[in-house]
Parts: structure tokens; sequence; C-alpha cells
């Protein structure tokens, strides 16, 4: 299927408009409270609270023995709470960091998940199969109430993100501040940290257990690459994020066997490759091209230099020398005296040079100048 | 605030102040104790101080100095004790109250701007959910021209010097117009054109009658910056004006005697 078919399909086909609608809301939302996560340097815990949330999808199932996904996602948000508030407790109360509680809670939950699937799924039960979806998720099985759902928590996370934004703009930034201002900075925490879960637990029909901690970190990461404002990323976040899944969902629709919660994972890794190289200020590459520039400079201005200590020790500034006597300097190159040429800076004339007007000042000026950028 | 006192600080030379008790009590901490384990980080620690002091809180590393900040700041929380700002208690007494904390303790590559960390500063007086407006702008850049970092205030912080990154910590704490300051190592990791900058703001402050309580390192500059002192370690030694108990025996009651313990140790 090409991509005038699929766009066309998009906007016709009910269940790939579900689809479609349900995974960039999904991204967006994640990406938003990804950044959060980023910021607070708790990157693995939206991973930590996905895995957590296996066993609450096992339970649910074994109580109600319904398959109804919000049934499910009930029992998913619960246990994803249990696991977040035992890592509070776990640092907290012990002297365990913060990324010992997190691995601690995500095998520990992950593997008490597991085996609580592996035995549903040897019950004489013909209605057990499917569960292992919540793994590797299923975008497929979204239907229009689920997308329902994620447009709600999400327009609810916008409220609250709006309300609260200086809250959480100085708690991310400076949380001992925040307290000696007056702010209850455990609610504003438990705050964040409510929705962080909410919006894992919304995605793992979609994106499933495992992968869920990308949703949340790709996007964020590769806005933070574009900007130095916290809005701003925020906002790049949710698009990265919400562009993923629709992406990625397309992706997947035209190709046979390419399951969705993957193909937007690497939807979103690309992204992020791509911000690390491209991004003007932070990008590798612009970094390396400042860097080469740079030195360039610098060997410039240090031929410059020396060119201006030669021809200060005559009356004539402009007397010509012999470009032999550069031979020693190390800035010197024969692209860098074309250079200085190129800029009037410099004189040739067969083996000899000579400093103009302009070039003598502009060296004289050079380290007085610099100084002045400085501070 | 408390104008009856200001007439004998506006006047007063550092070095010659009144007595204690004839002053207004600014912070008061009572049977202050804090333990991170087992170990008492701070023991039963009790502290006047008067109002309209430069105080320094010395003492060798891990004495508790921070702690003792912090744990007067409700940042930690102590095993027992109280602390009370102008007879009541901190909780009421906030908004008289800023925070320099150390530069270390945050993430200098948030994506903010220097007037935005400034800003925070009049989060407190706002309260929840109201922004800052037009008005607390411009006590921002108030503060920003203070500290002379007026012409940074659109920087992104990380692209700050250390020196610039404490200053910014400075104006903040400013911008809150508070009666008492609490800084942790402001001089940490600054050159000598900061630290000159920034001890003239402290000295500013302390002539507007403001209390000013400042963790430092170094000792050869008490005398010159601070009119009371605090040694620290782990219990109080001595509090005082600094031509009072600035000597020998107490700096060797805090540096020395612990030296011995942790050579036998």
């Amino acid at each position: 299927m090409d991509i005038t078919e699929y766009i066309k399909l998009v906007f016709t086909d009910y269940t790939l408009r579900t689809i479609t609608l349900g995974t960039a809301i999904l991204g967006a939302v994640t990406g938003m409270l990804g950044s959060f996560a980023v910021l607070r340097k708790q990157s693995l815990l939206g991973d930590a609270i996905s895995h957590a949330a296996l066993p609450g999808i096992a339970i649910a199932f074994l109580i109600t023995g319904s398959k109804d996904s919000n049934t499910l996602l009930i029992g998913a948000l619960i246990s994803g709470l249990i696991g977040t508030f035992w890592i509070r407790g776990i640092v907290t109360k012990t002297h365990l960091k913060s990324d010992t509680a997190l691995g601690l809670i995500l095998s520990l939950f992950f593997g008490f998940g597991m085996l609580l699937l592996t035995f549903i799924q040897k019950q004489p039960d013909a209605n057990q199969a499917g569960l292992d979806k919540y793994l590797f998720g299923q975008a497929a099985t979204l239907v229009e109430s689920d997308v329902w759902l994620m447009a709600i928590v999400t327009g609810l996370c916008l409220i609250v993100m709006l309300t609260f934004w200086k809250e959480f703009k100085i708690l991310l930034f400076d949380a001992d501040y925040t307290k000696t201002l007056g702010f209850n900075t455990r609610f504003i925490d438990i705050l964040i940290t409510t929705f962080i879960v909410l919006a894992i637990v919304l995605g793992l029909q979609t994106v499933g257990v495992v992968l869920m901690s990308a949703m949340l970190l790709a996007p964020a990461a590769a806005a933070r690459q574009w900007t130095n404002s916290l809005s701003t990323m925020v906002f790049l976040a949710a698009i990265f994020g919400a562009f993923s899944g629709v992406f990625g969902t397309a992706i997947s629709a035209s190709q046979d066997n390419l399951s969705t919660g993957p193909v937007i994972v690497l939807v979103a890794g690309v992204f992020v490759m791509f911000s690390f190289i491209f991004s003007p200020n932070r990008g590798l590459l612009f970094k390396q091209i400042r860097f080469i520039k740079n030195r360039r400079d610098l060997e410039l201005h240090k031929t410059l230099a020396f060119m201006h200590h030669i021809a200060e020790t005559h009356e004539d500034i402009s007397h010509p020398h012999t470009i032999k006597l550069l031979n020693n300097f190390q800035g010197y190159t024969r692209s860098t005296l074309q250079k200085l040429v190129d800029k009037d800076y410099v004189q040739l004339d067969g083996n000899m040079w000579s400093l103009t007007k302009t070039g003598f000042e502009a060296a004289a000026n050079l380290y007085t100048k610099q100084s002045t950028e400085d501070e | 605030m408390k104008n009856e006192s200001n007439e004998n600080i506006n006047d007063s030379s550092p070095s010659d102040k009144t007595p204690t008790s004839a002053r207004v009590i600014a912070v008061k901490v009572d049977d202050l104790t804090v333990a991170y384990n087992y170990k008492p980080v701070l023991w039963d620690i009790d502290l006047e101080i008067p109002e309209g002091v430069l105080m320094a809180i010395v003492g060798p590393n891990g004495a508790g100095k921070s702690t003792l900040i912090k744990s007067i700041l409700g940042i930690l929380k102590p095993i027992a004790g109280s602390v009370s700002i102008y007879d009541k208690p901190y909780e009421k007494q906030r908004q008289l109250v800023a925070y320099v904390p150390q530069k270390g303790s945050v993430d200098w590559d948030f994506p903010t701007t220097a007037l935005d960390v400034v800003m925070m500063g009049t989060y407190g007086s706002l309260g929840w959910i109201k922004r800052p407006g037009q008005k607390e702008k411009k006590a921002s850049l108030e503060a920003l021209e203070k500290v002379g970092m007026l012409a940074f205030k659109g920087r992104q912080i990380s692209q700050l010097s250390g020196g610039q990154q404490q200053r910014i910590f400075l104006a903040r704490a400013l911008v809150q117009n508070a009666s008492i300051y609490f800084m942790d190592e402001p001089f940490q990791g600054v050159d000598a054109t900061t630290e000159i900058a920034i001890i003239n703001i402290l000295k500013e402050l302390r002539k507007a009658g403001k209390t000013v309580i400042v963790v430092h390192h170094d000792l050869q500059t008490v005398p010159e910056y601070f009119d009371w002192v605090t040694f620290l370690n782990v219990k109080k030694i001595a509090t005082g004006p600094v031509k009072d108990i600035f000597n020998d025996d107490n700096l060797t009651k805090t540096y020395g005697i612990n030296y011995k313990v942790s050579i036998q140790e």
C-alpha cells in the first residue's frame, strides 16, 4: 500500500483512524510527561512503572475473568502505583540509591507478572489467550473508547500542567529551594508522578510493558536538543511523540507482520538520532563544525598576531617580509595566508608578504576584542 | 521590620556591636539534633543569632554546617529541636527567610535562562498557581542588576561561568526581599572579583538591617568579612562576635581535636 492510499485510508477506514489517533495522542502525552521525567533524572522511572504494571493486569484478569481493556488497565494502574510508591519508600527509608530501587522493583514486579501470566496460560480456559499482548502491545486492539480515555487523560494532564506550570518548573530545577519557599513539594511530586503512571498505563495496550519507557524518554531526549526553554521542550516532545505515533502506525499498517509498538518506538528513536546529530546548538554535527571553525580562526589569529609582531619592528608597517619567516610558526599554513589575503589583511608579492593598514589594526585589536567578548 | 535595632547597626563598624542581650534575636535554634543514620550529624544545638549580623558558620568537613542550615530551613527533618524566627515558629515566618543553596546542588543544564531562575525567587510570595507578572519581572531585573548580571538575563544558565551562576543564585534570594538570608558556601569556586562583589552585597544587606548567615570555609577571611561567627563541629563549640571569640582556643577546639581523633582511627 503506498502513501497516498494510506492517507486516504486514515480518513475513511474506521480502524486505522482510531489507531492513528490513539497512537498520536499517546505519543503526545508521554512526550510531554517524559520531559519532566528526563529533567528530574528519573528516566528509568517509566521503565520501572510499566514493568510494575504487569502483575496488576494478570491479577485483574484472575479476579474478574474479563479481558476488557479498561478493567485490566485499572489493575495495571493500581500495581503501577504500588510499584512507584515502593520505589519512593525504598529510596527514602533505606540507604539504597534510586537506580537500585528502580531495578529492584522493575525486576521483582515483572518477574511476578510473568509468573502469573504463565499460570493463567496453563488454565484450561479458552478465554485466557491474548494477555501477553500487553508485553509488546498491540495497537490493532485499540477501540474508540480507548482513544476517548486517552484524550480525557491527556486533557486533564494538560490542564494540571498549565495550572501548576510554575510549581512544576521550580520543583524540577531546585526541589530544596522550592521547599523553603513554602510549597508542598510532596504534593507537586505526587501530582507529576501520578500523571506519569497514568500515561504509562494508557500506553501498555499499544506499546506494551517492555517498550513503554522509550515512549516517555525518546521524544523528550530529542526535544531537549533543540531548545533551551522548558515550555518549548515540553511542546516539542509532545509533537515528536505524536509524530512517532502517526508515522509508526503508518509504517506498520503499510507492511504486513510489522507490529505497531516496536515500529513507533523505532520512529521515536530516529527522531532522537536525528536530533543528536543535526540540532543546531547541541548537535554533534554542528558542534564538530564549530570546533573546526574555531581552530581555523585561532590559526588565522595566531598567524596574524605573528605577522603583526614582525611588522611592528619596522617603521613602515607595510614593509614587505619574506614568507620564509613564517615557516617556523605553528599556526601558519598556505590556506591561512590565503584567507588573510582574502580578508584584505595581507598583500602578497612573489615570496614577500606585507600587512595592510586594516590588517595591522585588526591584529593590534585581536586580544582586546576577545577579552571584551568574554565577560 | 524591627526598626528599633536599626540605629545601632547603621553606624557601627563590624567590630563594635552592642552585646547580644540588648539585641533582637532573629533566629533561635533550640536543642536541634539531626542524624542521618545512627550517627548524629548535629548534636543538641542551641543557637541565638541576633538581628543585623553577618555571621559565618565555620567548622571542618562533615561538621554539619550545611546540615544546620538545611535543618533550620526545614529541608531536612531533625530528630529533635525547634527553630523560631523572630519568636514565631519558622513555618509561619518563611516569607522572612531566603536561602542560597550550594551551587552544585542543581543541574545547570536545565533548560531555562538566568532571568527565569531569578524570577523563581518571587514564587514564594506569589503562592500557588499565580504566575509572575510585570512587577515580579521588574524586581528580578533589579536583582540581576544588583549582582552585575543584567547583561546576561537571557543567557541559558549552562552558558554561565561558576561565579556567574553563584551571582544568579544570590539574585534569586535578593528578589525574595527577606529579612534573614541563609547561604551555603557562596564563595565556593568563584574568582576574586566575584568574591568581592558578593561580600559587598552581603555587607550592604547587613547595612540595611538584614541578618546574613553564611557557611564559610576560608578561615583567613573570617575577621575581614564577618562580624559574628559560629564554630561548629557536630556540637556547637562557640558563637559570638568575631573580635571576642575568633581565637586559637576555639579554632583548636573546632578543628584540632577532631584531627587527632581521625588520625587515631
